[in-house]
Parts: C-alpha cells; structure tokens; sequence
C-alpha cells in the first residue's frame, strides 16, 4: 500500500479521522480497489462510520496485488500524526502513507515547508473486515441539508445530552432531547427545534415517525461536514432501524450508521409482519474469530469479486434494512435466531456491555450477492473479507 | 512616579536594586524556566541570573542583564539568595497581570543582605504593593561544565519549527532521541511511544536553519520528563540554538525577545539517558 495525498486534501483526511475519532478507539484501515476505507465502531457496536477515499481522491495510489491487507489501530496514534489541523493546513504539503511489510508498521509520513519530515512509524494489528449492513435506498425517509443546518440545531443540546429524537411529518422535523423515562420528565430540561421542510435541499416523509439516536456520533460528522461544506443527507426508517447520515462527493463517501432506540409500543405493533429486533440486540454472526472484538462484525465470505458486476434489480421488497438481512441466507428470523444464539450473545457482551437498548443490529454476518445488490457501494465491495485466505485471489 | 520617592531614603541599605518599567519583564522569563519552586538567584553587576534545577540532570538559566532594568545598583561583586519562584512570580502578578495594551506594573525589587527578605514595590494605577518574599540559604547550582571547546555538533533553529515539533511530541514515549549528523538524517528528533516510532527530520538547507556546524554524528536520549519544561522556554522565544558536547550533553539555549523588543537568554542543560542497545 503506497498513497501520497496532497494539499487541501490533507486536511480532508486529518478531518475524517478527527470524526472518526468521535465513534471508537480503533481505526480499521482497508485499502481497497475503489478507494481506500477508514472505518471505526463503538465498542457498544452501536455506532459505525465509513469513509472511503477514491484512488482519484489520491495523487498516487497503489494496493497490493493479490494480496488483501487491512488492520487496526489506535484511532489515537493516528490522530497524532494529524494532531493540529490549524499547522496542518499551513505546513503540511504531502502526507505519504506506506505499509513497511518488513518492520509490520504503517508509515505516515509528512512534508512540511521549509523541508521539515515528520514520519509516523505505527504499529498496527491484522484484522477482518469491519463492516455494517444497510441499504440507503430502503430507507422511507430521506433528508438532505447544508451541514450548517445541523450544527445550528445541535448547538442548542448540552455536550452531556447523549441521546435526540428526531420526529417526522409531511413537512416538519422536531429535534429533541431524549429524557430516559417518564418520572424524570418532570425534573428535566427539554429543548425541542423544529426544522420547516423548506430549510432543506430535500426532504421526503414517507413514515411519520420518530427515532431516538445518539448525539455523540452525530457530532463527530458534523465536524467533517462542516469543514468540507459537503451536504449531509439523512435516511432514517422505524424506531430501532438504524439511521444512515451521510456526506459524498466525487473524491469520497463517508458514511455513519447509529443505532436507534427500539420502541417496544412500536415493536408490538409490527412485530407481526416484520422482523424488528428486540433487545437485547441479537447480534448477528457467524464464525469464531480469534478476536473477540470482532464476532459481530461482518466477516463475509465472498469467493470472488463482485463489485465489477452491474448492480441487479433490489430486492422486491427491501424497504430496511432488516428485510434485506432477512432475504440473507444466514440471517434468520429474530425468533430462531434468539434461541440458536443466545450462548453466542454471551460472547459478544463480554467485549463490552450493550449501550442501553440501542442494537449492534445493522452488522448482518455475510452479505450473499443477493443482498449486496441492494446495498450501498460500500458494503458491496469485493474487498469484503474472506474467511481464508485462499479465497482471495 | 511614586515608586522611586517613597523608597529612596532606604536605598542605601539596599545592596540590591533592580528596577523595571514592567515587571512582565521578569515575570515572563521568570516563567520560562519554572518548573520546580526553589530558584537560586545570582546577582552580578553585568545582571541576574536565576537557576532552577531538577534531580541534578537538568538546570535552566535565566539570564536578564542589567540594561533590561530602568535602574539596576549592586554594592558588591555578586549577591545570591534563593526564594521560592512560584510565590515571586504570583508577587509579580499580584495585580493580575494583565496584557493589555498601556497598562503595566512598575516593579522595584530589593534586597538587603543575607538573612533579609527580598522586597517587591508593586505599582499598577497608583496603587502600591509591597511584597516580602523570605529567602533561603542559596545552593550552590550544578556545574555541567558545558564548555564551548567541547561542543560536537551545534544547531540554531527559527523556534516556529521546533514548537510546532515539540507541541506534537508523542508523550507515551519516554525519551526523546535527538540526532545531529553532519549527513542525514542532519537534525532529527525521535519518539519511541506506545503506538509507533515517530521521526521529526529537519534538513541543513531549511529556511528555519540558522546555522549547521555538526563534526561528527551523534545520537543521544533525554528523559521527555525532564525536556518537557523547557517547552515553555522555546514558547516565549524566537531563536533556539541544539548543542551536544562530546559527553553528550545537551544545552539549549533560547533568545526571548520581550515586550520592549529587548532580548534576553534562557538555557537549558539536561544530562543525556543512559545508554540503552538500539532497538
């Protein structure tokens, strides 16, 4: 792996780590045959980003041949390379990144003005793909905004506010405070926005319904965004499907997935004719990684590349999320799959409790071609892992 | 100003009287070299020099000569005394210490003699403090004996390009490893931490090198502990001037420019780490 970024794009970078710095403590580097992924979760899984950086983003790219590499580090030691993003811009005209095969280290390395070389020398660790299920286009609600729209309705929530809830109409969106239960409603400080439809760029309501998500996650993009000026689009579906916020450009495609409360009212009610997921979260895997950390990230088994292939028709009814895990061969039904997992549920909670009700519910285990059509080109990649490496040619 | 005639029947007594227009003057430098409480204090008539020593392996000078002070009278060849830095410098900006522009404390420090205490007359707005600071038995600082004739190889840098080095200095690394070499890597700073290695790598030609006289290539290790202070030091200054003897000792010496576009100097000497096997 040899990539040179140059310029503004520089700062580009610095700033997409910064935000994903905001998810989890670890950097999932892929470089892949469209681009290059930095990926992060929370160590609830409740949260999940993506960004991924076209060859054309780069002034030189270069992957290994043949030769499937990804690993994770500490979003920290990265972050460090990018410390000051202010110096960054004034000083810094080249940022080379190298994997040294020999030494087992991933090599950043800066050119400043007036000569100065900063070189980064950081150790990371191999590791499987991580990546989260979900399909853009299944979504009933979809908003596009300026960046500015949602930091000025952000900015009125306390940084110690953990959780919104964005309620939908027709032609209105209210923002707020999400009080944990009813006793505490009383004694508690609620802020409500409401944003009219027309202070969007686009704004369709299929669902009038309200999600509840965390702010923290939001926030992290808001920082990207809002440097980049990039629009942020929003796709947001039922109470405990997760919402999508994301920003594209031609260069790069960053993509955030947050789990939302489930509501249990809401749960019974469809409960019938869909799979909602219940908490706990059953998360969904299907091997036994070496890594704990990783059993509830999506570790597919591709034999061969499919991103080549022409996107087939979606899925006739693929309106969540979880109806395309559902059309998934080795997804089952929640009922089942309860039963089947719940000793494997056991293993996922001891790398880390699940953050309150939210599920790690968009990491579907494989995505078979049949799914992968319907997703976004992020998760279609043929990079997706094998589980061996013979099947990566 | 009322500084000078309240206190001039006392003068006489005085074997040391410094006077300054600002006393951010003093209180800056003073605060490039604090980082542990007890200061030594020598008094020349050429000026003052104030140590601050840490463990025996690091020592920083302050040196602010005689021209800086408005009036500036020593009876004898050299005075010392020691006091506690942290409560001079919060003596010194007992009226807050503010930066803004046409307002300033007038200072008039004195000091009768052995046993006395050192005496601060703080003026800011016609107001008056006066401040009494017990002194103690001076120690006798350190001598590194960091000779010229014994410097290897010697640097000077625009200080822009060391702050910013240095702000980013990975801390989780316990030493930081300098390497001065009359052929590459000339000028390299390295931090071994938890997550990695980093190189900071400045080439001979830079724009922000100053001078380059290196003889002979030499790598050597410094406790981050002990550099760390001397962060504030290149903070405040403009020019930074990497020197290793051939003991591998280090000196940095910085030139602080202050408000007055005075310069004054502040120095560091830090002792190298003990020799570890290259990794």
């Amino acid at each position: 792996m040899d990539c040179v970024v140059t310029g503004g794009n520089v700062k580009v970078l610095a700033k997409a780590i910064h935000s994903l710095s905001r998810i989890g403590d670890e950097l999932y580097v892929e470089p892949q045959e469209d681009g290059l992924a930095l990926r992060s979760v929370n160590s609830s899984r409740s949260a999940y980003a993506c960004f991924l950086f076209a060859p054309l983003f780069f002034s030189r790219y270069t992957i290994p041949i043949g030769l499937a590499f990804r690993c994770k580090m500490a979003i920290k030691s990265v972050q460090a390379v990018f410390r000051s993003i202010a110096t960054l811009e004034k000083t810094v005209e080249k940022c080379h990144i190298e994997l040294d095969d020999q030494k087992n280290r991933l090599t950043f390395t800066l050119h400043c003005k007036h000569g100065l070389m900063k070189t980064h020398n950081l150790s990371f660790q191999d590791s499987e793909s991580l990546q989260a299920v979900f399909d853009k286009d299944s979504y009933s609600n979809v908003f596009r905004s300026h960046p500015r729209l949602l930091v000025d309705t952000v900015v009125h929530f306390p940084p110690s506010l953990e959780e919104v809830t964005v309620s939908l109409s027709d032609d209105r969106m209210w923002v707020k405070n999400h009080v944990e239960d009813e006793t505490d409603r009383s004694k508690a400080m609620l802020t409500e926005l409401c944003l009219a439809s027309d202070e969007f760029d686009h704004f369709s309501v299929k669902v009038q319904n309200s999600v509840t998500f965390c702010l923290k996650e939001l926030r992290g993009l808001l920082v990207f965004a809002e440097s980049t000026g990039l629009p942020i689009s929003m796709y947001c579906d039922e109470p405990g499907s997760p919402v999508v916020l994301s920003v594209t450009d031609s260069v790069l495609e960053g993509n955030f997935v947050l789990a939302t409360l489930s509501d249990d009212s809401n749960l019974r009610k469809n409960n019938t004719k869909r799979a909602c997921t219940p908490p706990p979260p059953p998360d969904d895997f299907m091997n036994d990684d070496m890594d704990s950390y990783l059993i509830a990230m999506d570790t597919s088994v591709m034999p061969g590349p499919s991103a080549s292939r022409p996107p087939s028709p979606p899925l006739t009814n693929s309106t969540s999320l979880k109806q395309t895990a559902t059309a998934n061969h080795r997804t089952r039904l929640p009922s089942e799959e309860e039963e089947e997992e719940e000793e494997e549920e056991e293993a996922v909670d001891s790398s880390g409790p699940p953050n309150k009700k939210f599920c790690s519910l968009f990491f579907g285990s494989v995505l078979p071609p049949s799914s992968q059509m319907t997703t976004q080109p992020l998760t279609g990649q043929e990079v997706l892992a094998s589980d061996s490496e013979d099947d990566v040619q | 100003m009322p500084l000078s005639t309240q206190s001039q029947g006392d003068a006489e007594q005085y074997v040391l009287v410094a006077c300054l227009d600002n006393a951010r003057n003093l209180s800056n430098i003073l605060k490039a070299i604090t980082f542990k409480d007890h200061a030594i204090f020598s008094a020349t008539p050429n000026g003052l020099k104030v140590t601050v020593e840490d463990s025996k392996c690091l020592q920083a000078n302050a040196f602010i000569q005689s021209e800086i002070f408005q009036e500036y009278t020593i009876k004898e060849d050299s005075v010392g005394f020691q006091v506690n830095l942290t409560v001079l410098l919060d003596c010194l900006n007992i009226f807050g210490g503010s930066t803004a522009p046409g307002v300033s404390t007038a200072l008039r420090m004195c000091y009768k003699g052995y046993g006395y205490p050192l005496t601060l007359f703080l003026e800011e707005g016609g107001v008056v403090t006066v401040c009494k600071i017990n002194t103690q038995e001076p120690e006798e600082p350190v001598d590194f004996e960091f000779c010229s004739t014994n410097v290897t190889n010697k640097v000077i840098l625009q200080s822009e390009s060391l702050k910013e080095a240095f702000s980013e200095l990975d801390m989780t690394s316990e030493v930081l490893q300098i390497t001065m070499s009359p052929s590459q890597p000339y000028f390299r700073l390295s931090t071994f931490g938890n997550s990695g290695n980093a190189h900071y790598d400045y080439p001979k030609d830079s724009d922000m090198m100053e001078l380059f006289k290196c003889t002979k290539t030499q790598t050597n290790r410094y406790k981050m502990s002990l550099l760390k202070p001397s962060t504030k030091a290149l903070a405040l200054s403009c020019k930074v001037s990497v020197r290793t003897d051939s003991r591998g000792f280090l000196s940095l010496q910085y030139l602080v420019r202050n408000d007055d576009g005075q310069i004054c100097f502040v120095e560091y000497y830090c002792c190298p780490d003990e020799e570890v096997a290259e990794d």
